[in-house]
């Protein structure tokens, strides 16, 4: 069964002074291929836990991660990852970046330029090939981090918070990146992100994780997605229910961190 | 302290004369000349180059004005040279006076010219003309009596100079010396010694240039000039790479593995402050004095450096980074390769820096206490013999190098690692 399946999963883990913690409590989910899915969540609600564990970083307690009938037992090159920022490697310029993939399969090398080429085309960042990454803009570097991601041709594209350190216009138009990739290539996204309203624009479902322990609290079906993939994202926000939507998954989420506050200051 | 004053006036002097020149001369209004809050900006301080240019040459112009260069037009005064006449007032055991003259010639004994006592009329009465040769910077006693009739008296003594009264223990001045009577009434007649430095303890800047025209010509101890030189950086350079061939490796490997961190942890942690210089005396024990101990000893110098900056480099890696190259598919070994070693380079570098500056110090110091050829032998050797111009050349010498294998590794390094803080 092409997918990605996630059974049952529990991550626990024990701290130092003797208590454990429960990152994250029986979660399951069924990713269809070509999905593109937003996780939102109060801080300390085992999302980054629940990418990790995706992207075989860590092993879970509990439970396991089904991609495409094969069990995920490590990191491999199915699972692509996009990280906040800094996963660039500085020493390489944009070319041996997005080539990194490619070269670890063996790709001749005649075959990695065509591909970085095209890529970094897609990416809006053509003859940009030998420029050292270091010398980029944030929201240039993660344009090559999309396309770095994207050469290894995977079959999901984990996100962890990749617009997360950038400064909001830039955020805005490479949201409408995600949006284009993911429509262009077909790809299954997982994304995970602070920002509700980036998470109501790019998820065509959303999840939203609740702490003590993480599981999933609500899981919403959206439309925005699809619509955004062919119009302004300024235009999709004007949409009937996008406002409403985005309001009651914050009210939602400030419930929860409200509650956290009170958890704290009562201890 | 004279000299630290001059040096505070000079700055002070510099500082204000530049500020002048630089006001009436440039209008300029860079981005920085507009800020308005400066102190406490570092990003608004940088190093004003005319402030450089004046400090090195100020400290030349002290340099050549308090050694008599001639390569400057003004000097502080120095030495009195040349002669001088003072008159001396006996009374002899009867109690009658007479007066005589002392002729005194001071000679600087640099020059090598070395004159001969003048020719003094004895002149009439008890009390007879002497003459007397002293050198420069130094003292004599003139045995004014000795030649004087009766001089040998218990009751005769002398009672004035040049009109002024004395006694035993007593001094007085006069033009261009000092004289004290000792206890036994010999007059001890100090020249005037200016306030200029002795060759011996600081020659002046032309001295050190033409000797090390003379050691580049010549050589010293059997050893042309760059022998001594080159020898100092061979072994530098070879203890380093030693060093750096074991210690790199020996830091990667405590980076990512905890057995090997746990097993050189102590070793390391002990040995990185131990200074080298103090390795020296058991190295000599074990090792000898021959190059094998030197080259241990740099080794030792750039190990422990150099092991610490590699695990630094290792450990430092982000971890999203090795997560990014996994997902892409590498290996273990091709995340050695493209992640962890290429990320390590520029804390290595640092470490090579540190390291070749503390091998640099260590060699100079190893072969201060036991060599036959080597910058460091070199002067040793020359100040037994007070060749203080050959010591001075061979510190600035030690110095020019050491600043030069600096730069030399931070060219390599913006080189090798541009993306260095960054």
């Amino acid at each position: 069964m092409k997918g990605l399946s996630i059974e049952n999963i529990s991550m626990r883990f024990d701290l130092k002074n003797g208590n454990s913690i429960q990152a994250l409590k029986d979660v399951s989910l069924e990713i269809e291929e070509g999905q593109i899915i937003t996780v939102l969540g109060p801080s300390g609600c085992g999302k980054t836990t629940l990418l990790n564990i995706i992207a075989g970083f860590l092993a879970p307690t509990n439970g396991e991660v089904i991609l495409n009938d094969q069990v995920v037992l490590g990191p491999g090159a199915e699972r692509g990852m996009v990280f906040q920022q800094g996963a660039l490697f500085e020493w390489m310029n944009v070319r041996s970046n997005v080539a990194f993939g490619p070269r670890m399969k063996g790709m001749p090398k005649s075959e990695q330029n065509e591909k970085v080429q095209h890529l970094l085309e897609i990416v809006g960042l053509s003859d940009f090939e030998d420029k050292a990454v270091y010398e980029l803009s944030g929201g240039m570097q993660q344009r090559v981090a999309l396309a770095r991601c994207l050469a290894n041709d995977p079959d999901v594209i984990l996100m962890d918070e990749p617009l997360g350190a950038l400064d909001a216009l830039t955020r805005e138009k490479m949201q409408g990146l995600v949006l284009k990739l993911w429509k262009e290539t077909g790809k299954t996204i997982l994304l995970i992100t602070h920002s509700v309203e980036e998470a109501v624009l790019l998820g065509e479902r959303l999840l939203v994780l609740a702490p003590r322990p993480g599981r999933i609290h609500k899981e919403y079906k959206l439309p925005f997605a699809e619509m955004g993939s062919g119009m302004d994202l300024r235009d999709v926000k004007k949409t009937e229910g996008y406002t409403e939507t985005r309001d009651e998954i914050l009210s939602i989420i400030w419930e929860m961190e409200e509650e956290i506050m009170g958890k704290v200051e009562s201890n | 302290m004279a000299i630290l004053l001059i040096y505070i006036v000079v700055f002070v002097a510099a500082f204000y004369a530049v500020k002048i020149v630089t006001k009436t001369t440039t209008s300029k209004k860079d981005y920085t000349s507009l800020k308005t809050v400066t102190f406490g900006d570092e990003s608004a301080v940088s190093p004003n180059r005319a402030a450089s240019i004046i400090s090195v040459l100020s400290i030349f112009m002290i340099w050549a004005a308090f050694t008599g260069s001639k390569l400057i037009p003004f000097h502080v005064p120095g030495p009195f040279i040349g002669e001088l006449n003072f008159t001396y007032t006996a009374m002899n055991a009867m109690g009658e006076t007479d007066d005589a003259q002392v002729t005194v010639v001071v000679y600087d004994v640099q020059s090598g010219k070395i004159p001969k006592k003048p020719n003094i009329e004895p002149g009439k009465g008890f009390a007879l003309n002497d003459s007397a040769k002293i050198v420069a910077w130094r003292s004599g006693l003139i045995k004014v009596k000795r030649n004087d009739i009766g001089g040998k008296d218990s009751g005769y003594k002398i009672t004035s100079i040049n009109g002024q009264k004395i006694s035993p223990k007593e001094e007085i001045f006069i033009d261009n010396a000092r004289i004290f009577m000792t206890a036994k009434g010999t007059l001890n007649f100090v020249p005037e010694k200016g306030w200029q430095m002795q060759p011996v303890w600081l020659p002046p800047p032309e001295d050190v240039w033409s000797r090390l025209i003379w050691v580049a010509s010549e050589g010293y101890k059997n050893f042309t000039l760059s022998e001594h030189l080159g020898w100092s950086l061979i072994r530098v350079v070879v203890g380093f790479l030693a060093g750096a061939l074991i210690g790199i490796p020996l830091g990667y490997a405590m980076g990512l593995s905890g057995w090997f961190r746990g097993w050189f942890d102590p070793i390391v942690e002990f040995m990185r402050p131990v200074p080298p210089l103090a390795l020296i005396p058991l190295v000599i024990i074990w090792f000898g004095i021959g190059e094998q101990g030197k080259i241990i000893l740099l080794f030792l110098a750039s190990l422990w450096i150099m092991t610490i900056s590699s695990r630094a480099g290792v450990s430092g890696v982000k971890i999203s980074k090795i997560h990014a190259a996994y997902s892409l598919g590498a290996s273990k070994s091709q995340i050695m390769r493209l992640v962890i070693v290429p990320n390590s380079l520029p804390e290595i570098f640092t470490g090579a820096r540190v390291s070749m500056g503390v091998c640099w110090g260590t060699v100079v110091a190893a072969e201060l206490v036991a060599a036959q050829k080597g910058a460091g032998m070199m002067i040793i050797n020359a100040s037994k013999f007070q060749m203080t111009d050959l010591v001075i050349m061979g510190i600035v010498l030690i110095g020019v190098i050491g600043y030069a294998i600096d730069i030399l590794m931070r060219i390599a390094e913006n080189y090798l690692v541009p993306w260095k803080g960054k």
